[in-house]
């Protein structure tokens, strides 16, 4: 028991016997909270406005691929798209939805009554709508003086494009060949990041100092430990990437030449930095939601999570290995015959402790007492789908293989695989699992399952056709292509309007609840909402009381 | 169209169902490809494929089995087990050793990849925005291959496509079957990829850098790549086309395209850069008018309206319409970081005067050349003395 959570305690009893009253009116409440599950909504709900706009964007991408020749939106508009799509996807919806969880979930899972650092929680958040307004600016401004222009006035003229040299902005097209709002996206990336490292801090203080008396830690629930060491890893390569693009910057503005071939730089020291952030930000994306996976699965196999100990060690290894495979991504760069292989080794090696996750789950289930509410469906549809997305994972491991898949729709598919069947399908199972303890209303499990089988099917038949595109030859980020490519791009595109359509069953849902949950409707539902849950938050009243755990709770025999 | 389109979807629903079976048809797997090379990765991607297979079927198999056998509706009751050091040290054990054995193929495999010594030829790559520069370095060729279909074809969809719609050149890169190619690969600019996934050769051109690879073809034939990295807005339209031949026709090839060869037979344009013979309007602007569709009509359009704010555009540009002398300044020597490259290393001083004849007399550019008194003709001789 830390002395801080003794003093909140003290604070807590003082001002208030209950430690429920309620929140402040109006917007100040949103702007100033300090609350983990205010900011947990905020977070949540940044998350859900930006899924829909970067969705868009990918449908945009999607139209124009229907068929060969130019169907709707010049080759470089499409660059902005692609480029857009993946940057918000990653820094503006899988991430945010995963600080989410955090905020909302680590303080009631440790038995501590908030984050430990609250204004500091407050400003990580804020931080990130200015950073997407930044990023988004040159769209923001064309979307206006296209809306000006339809009622007769002209606002805003002439926006520039937006970043188009794909989310992973290589060097030299993003420096001297960039777009003016490169600058922008500089400045957005630096605000993103001071709000991941400071989200980071927070949360690893709150673990380490708030858990409640008794909760040691191989006591506390596995999706604390996959935030745990997702916060490390955050800290460790945030200020790399904010290195990277500030390396950019003094080579647009000030005359340096780190990536400028010319000027006695390197163009490949760029991914070198980029990648050495952005594989680590891989698992960054996975190993929370991985989190979220365990507590489903052990909650509706109504067993206890198979192999904690391995599990908790397959997490922490994954992350060291990710720090070592950054160089995977760049066989093709002309990489000398040693460092290929030892960065191949490193990475087939990381589908051991992966594996060993798989196993560990699937051995959970075996002999459970298993049932098939809507957060169960996703979890089971991430364990096929995410091993699918590893499957081709460990193939493009293979260096001389990845000679051919590299840079290819196979890489696409690959990657689509883990980070929505992966990563988005957990996102999803989470919010369905906790959205009655956070608003005290039980969705629809009928519409909750056509979410899921929708998602489900229109997701393989968007991606699965990728993989045979990219086998086949078709680059990945080209707006128009051969004759050949025509079917399965076809197929994908019809896969993904229904994808993105599927998705207004989410809204509608979480509409719903919200709309009930601020109403006060009050439907009596029991603390712990699933039988089978076990951890801390299932102690406490649905929905959550505003302010929960003001004293530190006692723990029953098992927590995780 | 609806019609058409249900149609459409229903045969490419059928071919979804059929996904499994998919790999058994070449357009959907890898090519097994004409280079030892592409043979090689070709086994080592099946193998890798065959093993993931077989452990899908048995994680796939237990998940199925347990999710049907426990199901709570069929009144099963949860057992108490939850942990088993055996069974996790075997599932690390195992995998493990799988991977040992994918990785001693792929190690072999990999070496070979990097011998690039004792080659018959050597051929130098360099990417452009949006186009490949192809050297043969003992022979002295060196020429541009840019995309070749029709900007029609890109732009409106009622135009019929050609087969090899955005995979065919003007100038093919030619090489001997059965002989040693080394690819010493380039960039002029931002970065590039050199993919042919027949040779199963991925190599990035990377500016400051010179990338090794090399392919040996057993196969007469015409294959077909792509610009395999994001370089830009044209990224889409920088295919490769490679025709591998016998060494006769190589010979042949090699002789007909030797810079002596080129200059005894005399015509239009002799490579070298002094072909300074004054021409007449009409000729440079059809001269300018072919080389504008190959070279400029991408980012520039061929209305002339470019793509602002990326593109400029030509029609009614103060640059096109001004001092004949700066803009001949500019389409020499491009503008540093931007998509607008030195021509004046690219092509000879005719293709030159034509290219500028061609625009400053074309979409209404004459009428203001003439208000403001600028010249409308440029000689392939003005050329030569501003180069
Ligand atoms: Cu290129």
């Amino acid at each position: 028991m830390s002395d801080m959570a003794t003093a909140i305690d003290k604070h807590e009893q003082a001002t208030d016997d209950h430690g429920d009253h309620g929140p402040a009116k109006g917007f100040k409440r949103w702007l100033f909270t300090t609350n983990h599950k205010d900011i947990g909504t905020l977070y949540l709900l940044l998350s859900l406005a930006m899924f829909f706009v970067a969705g868009i964007m990918a449908l945009v991408v999607r139209v124009e691929l229907f068929e060969p020749g130019k169907v709707w939106v010049t080759p470089d508009f499409f660059n902005q798209m692609t480029t857009m799509h993946g940057l918000i996807m990653v820094f503006g919806v899988i991430m945010p939805a995963m600080a989410g969880f955090a905020n909302w979930m680590i303080p009631m899972m440790i038995g501590a009554p908030d984050m430990a650092l609250p204004r500091l929680n407050n400003w990580s958040f804020w931080l990130l709508p200015f950073a997407f307004l930044l990023l988004t600016l040159p769209l923001d401004k064309e979307l206006l003086s296209m809306l000006g222009r339809a009622i007769g006035i002209s606002i805003f003229p002439g926006a520039g494009p937006a970043p188009d040299y794909g989310w992973t902005f290589y060097a030299p097209l993003s420096t001297t060949y960039g777009p003016d709002s490169t600058d922008y996206m500089i400045f957005a990336i630096h605000m993103m990041g001071i709000s991941s490292i400071l989200a980071a801090i927070n949360i690893v203080v709150t673990i380490f100092n708030m858990r409640a008396p008794g909760m040691t830690w191989t006591r506390m629930p596995i999706f604390v430990w996959g935030w745990l060491v997702t916060a490390f890893l955050l800290l460790a390569v945030m200020p790399v990437l904010a290195g990277c693009v500030t390396m950019m910057l003094m080579d647009r503005h000030f005359h340096t030449a780190f990536f400028e071939a010319a000027g006695g730089g390197d163009p490949v020291l760029f991914q070198h930095i980029f990648w050495f952030f952005g594989h680590p930000e891989v698992y960054i994306l996975i190993l929370p939601a991985f989190g979220i996976i365990s507590e489903v699965v052990q909650t509706f196999s109504r067993k206890r999570l198979f192999g904690y100990i391995f599990m908790v060690w397959a997490n922490v290894s994954i992350a060291l290995l990710g720090f070592l495979v950054w160089m995977h991504h760049m066989f093709t760069t002309g990489a000398p015959y040693a460092a290929q292989l030892f960065f191949m080794y490193v990475t087939m090696l990381v589908s051991v402790p992966t594996g060993i996750k798989i196993f560990n789950w699937v051995t959970t289930i075996f002999k459970g007492s298993i049932s098939f509410e809507t957060p169960m469906l996703f979890a089971l549809g991430f364990l096929v789908m995410f091993t699918l997305g590893g499957f081709s994972g460990l193939m493009l491991a293979i260096a001389p293989a990845d000679y051919q898949y590299r840079g290819s729709y196979f890489v696409v598919a690959h990657f689509h695989y883990v980070l929505v069947s992966g990563s988005l399908f957990a996102i999803f199972a989470g919010v369905y699992y906790w959205l009655p303890k956070w608003t005290g209303h039980h969705y629809s499990e009928v519409w909750g399952k056509w979410h899921f089988w929708l998602t489900a099917i229109s997701m393989n038949i968007t991606f699965f056709p990728m993989h045979f595109l990219g086998l086949a030859g078709m680059p990945r980020r080209i707006p128009d292509y051969a004759l050949q490519f025509t079917d399965f791009n076809q197929l994908a595109t019809v896969g993904a309007f229904i994808f993105g359509f599927s998705q207004l069953i989410f809204l509608g849902i979480i509409i719903n609840s919200c709309r009930k949950a601020s109403a006060g409707v009050n439907e009596h539902l029991p603390n712990r909402v699933w039988e089978g849950a076990r951890s801390l938050e299932w102690t406490l009243p649905t929905p959550a009381p505003y302010h929960t755990f003001a004293t530190p709770p006692e723990l029953g025999h098992e927590t995780h | 169209m609806c019609r058409w389109m249900l149609k459409r979807f229903t045969a490419v629903f059928a071919l979804f169902l059929f996904m499994p079976l998919a790999l058994a048809v070449p357009l959907m797997n890898m090519p097994y490809g004409v280079t030892p090379m592409s043979h090689d990765i070709y086994r080592l991607h099946m193998i890798t494929f065959y093993i993931c297979c077989i452990i899908g079927v048995v994680v796939f198999g237990f998940l199925f089995y347990s999710i049907y056998k426990y199901r709570q509706s069929k009144g099963s009751v949860a057992a108490n087990f939850h942990e088993h050091p055996m069974v996790e040290i075997l599932w690390t054990l195992i995998p493990f050793l799988i991977l040992v054995g994918l990785a001693i193929p792929a190690t072999i495999v990999l070496k070979d990849i990097h011998n690039t010594n004792e080659s018959d030829l050597i051929v130098k790559i360099t990417g452009y925005q949006w186009k490949w520069k192809y050297e043969y370095l003992d022979q002295g060729i060196s020429f541009f291959s840019t995309l070749s279909t029709p900007q029609a074809q890109i732009d409106d969809p009622k135009e019929p496509k050609d087969q090899w719609f955005l995979l065919e050149v003007d100038n093919p890169m030619v090489i001997p079957i059965h002989k040693k190619v080394k690819l010493l690969v380039t960039s002029n600019d931002v970065i590039h990829d050199w993919w042919v996934p027949d040779f199963a050769v991925k190599q990035d051109a990377i500016p400051g850098y010179i990338n090794e690879n090399w392919l040996e073809v057993d196969k007469v034939g015409t294959y077909r790549g792509q610009c395999g990295e994001l370089c830009g807005a044209y990224h889409g339209f920088m295919p490769i086309v490679v025709q591998a031949v016998s060494d006769e026709d190589f010979a042949k090839w090699v002789a007909a395209h030797s810079p002596n060869a080129k200059a005894e037979a005399g015509g239009l344009i002799p490579t070298a850069q002094a072909a300074t013979r004054p021409l007449s309007k009409d000729d440079l602007f059809k001269i300018g008018e072919k080389q504008y569709a190959t070279s400029c009509a991408m980012c520039h359009q061929p209305t002339g309206q470019g793509l602002p704010p990326s593109f400029p555009a030509l029609k009614g540009s103060s640059i096109v319409t001004g001092d004949v002398n700066k803009n001949i300044q500019l389409v020499l020597h491009g503008v540093p970081g931007t998509a607008m490259q030195a021509f004046g290393e690219q092509l000879d001083n005719q293709t030159l005067a034509g290219i500028l004849t061609y625009v400053r007399n074309s979409w209404g550019n004459d009428a203001l050349n003439a208000a403001h008194k600028q010249a409308v003709v440029v000689q392939p001789e003005d050329i030569e003395k501003a180069r």
